[in-house]
């Protein structure tokens, strides 16, 4: 084995690029369980600690642009308003320390159907910025997961930054496990509302091989949200709608039996989160809206 | 490989290190400080917890490349390091003052001879060690919660330590040690 330890972005690069088979190393918080338990011995370890930019985040107009390795302790820190649901979904990966050395590029890296970040960034809108010496791309978040651990990267790219769209309105995540810490999901679930596109999106987690949207679950709550007029008079959302929202989510599941849970509960517990995620986040809408009309 | 970094103030230099080794191997086997527990290898259980650059991390799961030039605090140095930090100086240890307590006879290393830190004191007080396996990174993480929060509540400590299992205690002695170390922290400034 050999130890590439680039000083910077380029040098990362030009590494990847004569090693393609190099595994990055950034927490380490996936490659190191692997390489202890000897389930990999990869020639190359491409460690990415010493490249700066991907431990950096800079707050835009409509978006944030997230360095691959900003730790989740950070995330849940500084960008709390910025990205309430990725803030929350990193609050609940595994524990403290984990927290302190994982970031979202290495769940992105590892794309887990199980990977908390996952349904947070499909819900909020997301694109991953990737780069090699050939050039840098943009995947949109929908088009990165091709497969069970599989994603949309090339062999000799890396992930740069990934760009979120800023919160325009409240945001839920839920996780289903057995406890509160240290516990990966057996089915979890995140919704955004977007009130600047009268938009609703989800993501769901651990219950298909890869994560996914529900799509059309959102179509159907978008349609019925414009219909009965509830993003300008902020009606609590009819019972009827939301349990058609949740049964819709739980139809765009593709789940398995496993350890952690059946197929079928993982079906059952996801339409649960939807319909209980678009409560929340339909009831601080309302407040808000609430509140700007008080105040016109 | 060569890897070259700070242990507890003092400069460190382990050879013959294979690129997949974890600091918590380095550490344990290389350097001679046994502290620092093994018990999982996966980041399950927290009892490898080390700071790196003043952070807690499981050991375990950083690479021994990775640490090349920065620095770590172990369990065998938490006394010093709280020691230092009620003196005012939180941030790290100056490498002349290191190899100066180096010539001070206790070893600033493996913490023998020097006097314990209060956490460590208030686990004895309290009674939070039984078999003891769990203990070094559960001190690790308590101290640095402690550093950050001088006033914990109960839910600021059980957030803290939920990365720490122990398979002894029920953890209610550890709360107790937890809260007793704040007091006392609290009377002493
Ligand atoms: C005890 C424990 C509990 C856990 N609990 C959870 C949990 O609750 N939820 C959850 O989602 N995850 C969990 N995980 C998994 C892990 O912490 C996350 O997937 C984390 O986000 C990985 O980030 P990292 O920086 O540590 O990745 P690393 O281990 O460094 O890398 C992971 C993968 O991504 C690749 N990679 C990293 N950075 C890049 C980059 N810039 N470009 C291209 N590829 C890259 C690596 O080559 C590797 O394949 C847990 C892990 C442990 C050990
Ligand atoms: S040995 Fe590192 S977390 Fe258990
Ligand atoms: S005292 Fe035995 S594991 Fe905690």
């Amino acid at each position: 084995m050999d130890f590439l330890r680039p000083a910077s972005w380029e040098e990362a690069l030009a590494a990847k690029a004569e090693h393609p088979t190099a595994v990055p190393i950034a927490g380490g918080t996936d490659v190191m369980v692997e390489i202890n338990f000897d389930h990999r011995r990869p020639e190359y370890l491409l460690d990415l600690n010493r490249v700066g930019d991907l431990y950096e985040w800079e707050v835009g107009e409509d978006s944030v642009r997230l360095g691959a390795s900003v730790p989740y302790t950070t995330i849940m820190e500084r960008l709390r308003a910025e990205l309430p649901g990725l803030a929350l979904a990193s609050h609940t990966v595994a524990s403290p320390q984990i927290r302190n050395r994982g970031g979202v590029g290495g769940n992105l890296g590892t794309a887990s159907p199980a990977g908390d970040a996952h349904p947070a960034l499909l819900a909020a809108g997301a694109e991953v910025e990737v780069e090699s010496v050939r050039g840098s791309r943009r995947i949109p978040i929908d088009a990165f997961y091709t497969g069970v651990k599989r994603n949309a990267l090339a062999a000799d790219e890396l992930i740069k930054y990934v760009h979120i769209d800023k919160a325009d309105g409240p945001q839920q995540f839920s996780k289903v496990g057995t406890r509160n810490a240290m516990v990966i999901a057996v089915c979890a679930f995140g919704l955004a509302l977007h009130p600047s596109t009268r938009t609703v999106r989800t993501g769901i987690g651990s219950a298909a091989p890869t994560p996914v949207r529900a799509k059309a679950a959102e179509e159907f709550l978008n349609a019925a949200l414009e219909e009965g007029g509830f993003w300008d008079n902020g009606k609590i959302i009819t019972p009827s709608v939301a349990k058609q929202f949740a049964e819709l989510c739980s139809g765009a599941c593709n789940p398995i039996d496993d350890v952690r849970g059946t197929a079928s509960y993982r079906r059952h517990a996801v339409g649960v989160m939807a319909r209980r995620t678009l409560t929340w986040a339909w009831e601080s809408y309302r407040g808000t809206a609430a509140r700007s009309e008080g105040a016109a | 490989m060569r890897v070259n970094f700070t242990v507890n103030g003092r400069p460190q230099e382990a050879d013959d290190v294979w690129e997949g080794e974890s600091l918590l191997y380095v550490l344990r086997e290389r350097l001679g400080l046994p502290g620092s527990k093994n018990a999982c290898e996966q980041g399950e259980c927290g009892s490898c917890t080390v700071r790196l650059d003043g952070v807690p991390v499981c050991s375990c799961l950083v690479a021994a490349g990775q640490v090349e030039g920065r620095d770590v605090v172990t369990v065998e140095g938490l006394a010093e390091h709280a020691r230092q930090r009620s003196c005012g100086d939180a941030h790290g240890t100056a490498l002349d003052e290191a190899r100066g307590r180096q010539a001070q006879g206790t070893d600033s290393q493996t913490g023998e001879g020097t006097e314990l830190a209060p956490i460590q004191q208030a686990f004895i007080d309290a009674g939070a060690v039984q078999c003891g396996f769990c203990t070094p990174g559960l001190l690790v993480a308590a101290d640095e919660m402690l550093e950050r929060n001088p006033d914990p509540t109960d839910a600021d400590i059980r957030e803290a330590l939920s990365g720490n299992l122990c398979r002894c205690t029920g953890y209610e002695k550890i709360m107790d040690a937890v809260r007793l170390a704040a007091a006392r922290q609290q009377e002493a400034v």
